[in-house]
């Protein structure tokens, strides 16, 4: 057991170190010269020399990888063009904003979406079941950015029962968990529960029903257990295919809260991606996605290792 | 018409059709660390000739090497070390024959026979595949697939444009087998190709082979675990156990004069007939060791009834016992120091 | 030998006489007999064929714009779904975008697909060390989430059509190429792949006879179902001011140019993402369809 999780971490470096690779890379993916990329247009000549002895801009390219991740591991990401303050210090509070809208989608995704999917999976072949599938497709194919104006038209606009945009009156500084501030916190999050919901209510109703046809279910029927112990034993096989799932969405969410966060405009990475696109910040840019891809990496990480807890099969492997 | 690809005979009827010599594949499997690796030694050392128009038995339990055998013989999976010399020539040599050679000689049917058929293609477009690849153009080819077809007892107008899941299990096995003889081969290679039919259908299946091997004088290498078929097929027998030869010889010697305990304990474990003949006590106990790590001299002596010190230390070598009779038992070779070795000796003399 | 067989009695009950059925004409009946994928293939076709032929059929003019009616509501005489914050035809305007979204949709999954499948299939069929190299590199793609990469590679490369059009077809070639892995590497290990290899064919000719035609089938539903996430992330790219740029109509960039109109013309301001919501949903039941046709096993 040790042994895999062991393994697994070694297996996850060199993935960690080829998306710091690429991450690096979108620099020098920008149209002109590197130092203009990270610089803001009206730099004085002495700001331009400290960058370019930073970044080693003259040096061959695999010399600069290795100065700007030694400038990463130990937090510095470079300076923002638009603020001039650390990247560092613009990605981590957005993040964690981010995070914080995540976390709610996800629990409101796993909740809708384990719920139906199971249901439709305990009724496969029913109209019950069709409809829920019908309802997930529709799900899978919304488009979240779409979603968000709509429910802000139909709840904030024409029924003004929940605000449309921002992330409450104190801003994102004062945020703080009450009524007032989760009121914010609703739109957003449905808007971008809505996909993963239906991508774990369709693999939960496969898993289920896939699991029910096993002969070992007709066994436990045949001993005499009671349904509601029957699915126990349904739902510990499911769990690490939904594990699976989870890790996969939670990721994926945090991508897709790019265009919503611009939509509701919360102050999270993806409104901070949103405006360094417009700005031309590439060192924001940077910094927020190499942030958002090592915790999708991480994430995936500890869903690899939880999964083995729940199916030893995958031990080996 | 598939006269145009025979092969004709090089060596002579004296010259063996193939002789395999110190054939060995271990297979390295990732262990739970990642400092060891394991090595399953599938087959460790085989040496074996096959002479013009017989048919020789494979038999051993299953993952004793039968298959690998068959695979490294075609050179479908590469051996580790080993020489093939096909009808005097070796495989591979500048001066002998090439891989691609070596296959079109030798053919195989495989166990399953719905796996071995291309789900996509029809049965006739499967068959020709192979004579396209060796330069017959299209119609030709189809014209001689469907002849091959015919020959394996399939009607062409019935069975050409169908497709594998359309036929029955021995349907498909009679398909293989004219695919694998649409290429000429001189030598054909059944991997368990009746083990998965129906009693009825696999005797049916057996009686074109026999029939197929006369007209076509054709050399079988016959691989079963099903002794009793390999006893009505076979001219000749090998006894594998863990990737070695432990004995070979003559069917009737194999089957009414067997020496190594291993064969004995095979033999012993068939059904019998006579239902008031039971088998009391099981003749082989648990399973075949891990290949992973086989034991030390003898691999059978941790199963074997006469196992004793000498056998842990030395590897038995494969001694001539009767006439074209070998056995890889020290018990069975004067000299090794094994207590019944003389004995058995004097009774095999 | 002689031209003569062998008279063997066929006791075998042979299959009945009757016309061969192969594994797509199976598909295809089971396809006919769906009513909600041929529904979507209609809408489709329908999609499709306004948004070709439309404006050459029709004088449509989607950049003529007019301050003095702005954002009319959808029936206005001679605005059949109204106009824009900058008084051009709404109508016009979703026709024409039609156009780049759906390419903006297809194109990246087509390269990605001829890129994907092809490294897919050679890391397949060749594994070892060949295999090992492909995918731990298209590990690495697959370690960003889809719609990060775009948003990263196309914000570096900043906007425009191409950019776009590279990011995506980026984004596609790794879950493609490891679709296309996973099937290979399971057809490889079929026996008739060895027996093919048993006849003395070369890689290629194995590949191109025996197993593109098992393999092209997974590989071409999945990459269907990427289409609508395809157009889904290409919009959403215009959405952020990515990809096409204005005053070229494309219905991303239409629906963040309509986002202050949310409070004056709602309806005008969802329409662009309704059709990329009506095409994402056809696309998507539609490859349910095909791959629940394709699953039974006849």
């Amino acid at each position: 057991m040790i042994f895999y999780v062991i393994r697994r971490i070694l297996y996850v470096i060199p993935i960690a170190i080829g998306v710091t690779i690429v991450c690096f890379m979108l620099i020098h993916l920008a149209p002109g010269d590197p130092p203009d990329a990270v610089l803001p247009d009206n730099a004085p000549p002495e700001m331009v020399e400290e960058v370019r002895a930073a970044y080693g801009f003259d040096k061959p390219l695999p010399v600069q990888y290795a100065y700007w991740l030694s400038r990463v591991v130990t937090g510095d990401f470079g300076r923002s063009i638009m603020t001039q303050r650390s990247v560092a210090s613009e990605v981590f509070p957005a993040v964690l904003n981010s995070l914080t809208i995540a976390a709610a989608a996800i629990v409101l995704a796993l909740f809708v979406g384990v719920l139906f999917g199971a249901l439709s999976g305990y009724r496969s072949g029913t109209l019950t079941d069709r409809a829920i599938t019908f309802v997930a497709t529709t799900g899978i194919s919304v488009p979240h950015y779409w979603l968000a104006m709509v429910l802000i038209i139909v709840f904030a606009v024409n029924m003004r029962i929940l605000p449309a945009t921002g992330m409450g009156p104190g801003g994102s500084s004062g945020f703080a968990f009450n009524l007032e501030n989760l009121r914010y916190m609703v739109l957003p999050a449905i808007a971008l529960a809505v996909g993963p919901a239906a991508i774990i209510a369709r693999s939960v109703r496969g898993t289920v029903s896939e699991i029910r046809k096993q002969d070992f279910i007709q066994t436990l029927y045949a001993k005499g257990l009671g349904p509601t112990r029957v699915f126990l034993h349904v739902a510990k096989n499911a769990a690490p295919t939904l594990l699976a799932i989870i890790g996969l969405q939670t990721a994926h969410l945090l991508g897709g809260s790019i265009l919503v966060e611009t939509v509701f405009s919360w102050p999270g990475a993806g409104f901070l991606l949103h405006s360094a696109i417009f700005s031309r910040d590439l060192p924001i840019l940077q910094g927020a996605v190499l942030v958002l891809a090592m915790f999708f990496v991480a994430t995936n990480l500890v869903v690899d290792v939880l999964q083995t807890f729940f199916d030893p099969r995958l031990r080996r492997g | 018409m598939t006269e145009a690809i025979r092969q004709p005979d090089i060596g002579g009827p004296a010259q063996p059709m193939l002789i395999v010599r110190d054939l060995q594949r271990h297979f390295v499997i990732r262990g739970q660390t990642r400092r060891r690796k394991d090595v399953v030694r599938a087959v460790d050392g085989v040496t074996f000739e096959v002479a013009k128009g017989e048919t020789l038995g494979v038999v051993g339990e299953s993952g004793c090497g039968k298959s690998t055998t068959a695979r490294l013989l075609m050179h479908l999976t590469p051996p580790d070390r080993g020489e093939i010399i096909l009808d005097g020539e070796k495989v591979g040599d500048p001066r002998g024959v090439s891989v691609r050679d070596l296959r079109r000689s030798v053919q195989m049917v495989f166990q399953d026979s719905f796996a071995s058929l291309n789900p996509r293609l029809t049965i006739c477009d499967s068959v020709a595949f192979g004579l396209r690849v060796n330069g017959q153009p299209a119609t030709t080819a189809r014209l001689n697939a469907d002849a091959m077809l015919r020959m394996v007892g399939l009607t062409p107008e019935t069975f050409s444009d169908r497709y594998p899941h359309e036929l029955s299990g021995g349907q498909r096995q009679r398909v293989n087998i004219a695919r694998a003889l649409a290429m000429s081969p001189r030598v054909l290679i059944l991997d368990e190709a009746v083990s998965a039919l129906d009693k009825s259908v696999e005797a049916q299946v057996l009686n074109l082979l026999l029939e197929l091997k006369e007209r076509l004088t054709l050399t079988y290498l016959f691989i079963s675990h099903d002794l009793a078929v390999v006893r009505y097929v076979s001219d000749r027998v090998v006894v594998m156990y863990l990737g070695k030869i432990v004995e070979v010889g003559p069917v009737g010697a194999i089957y009414d004069r067997p020496h190594h305990p291993y064969t004995r304990a095979l033999l012993a474990s068939r059904l019998s007939m006579n239902p008031k003949q039971r088998i009391s006590a099981p003749p082989l106990t648990g399973d075949p060791p891990n290949p992973i790590d086989p034991p030390s001299g003898c691999r059978f002596r941790t199963r074997c009834p006469i196992a004793e010190a000498v056998c842990a230390l030395a590897e038995p070598r494969l001694a001539r016992v009767d006439a074209a009779h070998d056995v890889a038992c020290h018990a069975c070779d004067a000299g090794s120091g094994h207590t019944l070795a003389r004995l058995t000796g004097m009774e095999g003399a | 030998m002689t031209d003569q067989t062998l008279s063997l009695p066929l006791t075998e009950r042979p299959a009945a006489i009757r016309p061969s059925t192969s594994y797509w004409s199976g598909v295809r009946r089971r396809l006919a007999r769906d009513p909600v994928t041929m529904i979507c293939a209609a809408i489709l076709l329908v999609i499709l064929a306004a948004v070709i032929f439309a404006p050459l059929l029709f004088p449509l003019d989607p950049y003529k714009t007019s301050m003095i009616r702005r954002l009319k509501p959808p029936g206005t005489p001679g605005f059949l779904l109204g106009t824009d914050e900058l008084g051009r035809d709404m109508l016009a305007r979703l026709i024409h975008g039609g156009r780049l979204s759906l390419f903006m949709g297809f194109a990246p999954v087509l390269v990605a697909t001829c890129i994907g499948a092809t490294l897919g299939i050679i890391a397949g069929y060749a594994g070892g060390a060949v295999n090992m190299g492909i995918m731990r590199i298209m590990d690495v793609f697959y370690a960003f989430p889809s719609v990060l990469l775009a948003v990263a590679i196309s914000g570096a490369l900043g906007p425009g059509i191409i950019n776009g059009l590279f990011a995506l077809t980026l984004v596609f070639i790794p879950p493609i190429t490891r679709v296309a892995e996973s099937v290979t590497t399971q057809i490889r290990a079929q026996d008739f792949v060895d027996a093919a290899r048993a006849t003395g064919a070369s890689a290629t000719r194995i590949v191109t006879g025996h197993v593109l035609s098992n393999v092209a089938g997974p590989i071409l539903v999945y990459a269907a179902g990427l289409i609508s996430v395809s157009i889904i992330i290409a919009s959403g790219l215009s959405f952020l001011g990515l990809g096409v740029s204005p005053p070229t109509p494309e219905w991303g960039l239409m629906l963040s140019a309509m986002r202050q109109a949310i409070y004056v013309a709602p309806v005008n301001a969802v329409l662009p993402g309704a059709m990329i919501f009506i095409v994402s949903i056809c696309f998507n039941m539609m490859s349910d369809g095909v791959r629940s046709a394709m699953d039974v096993r006849a």
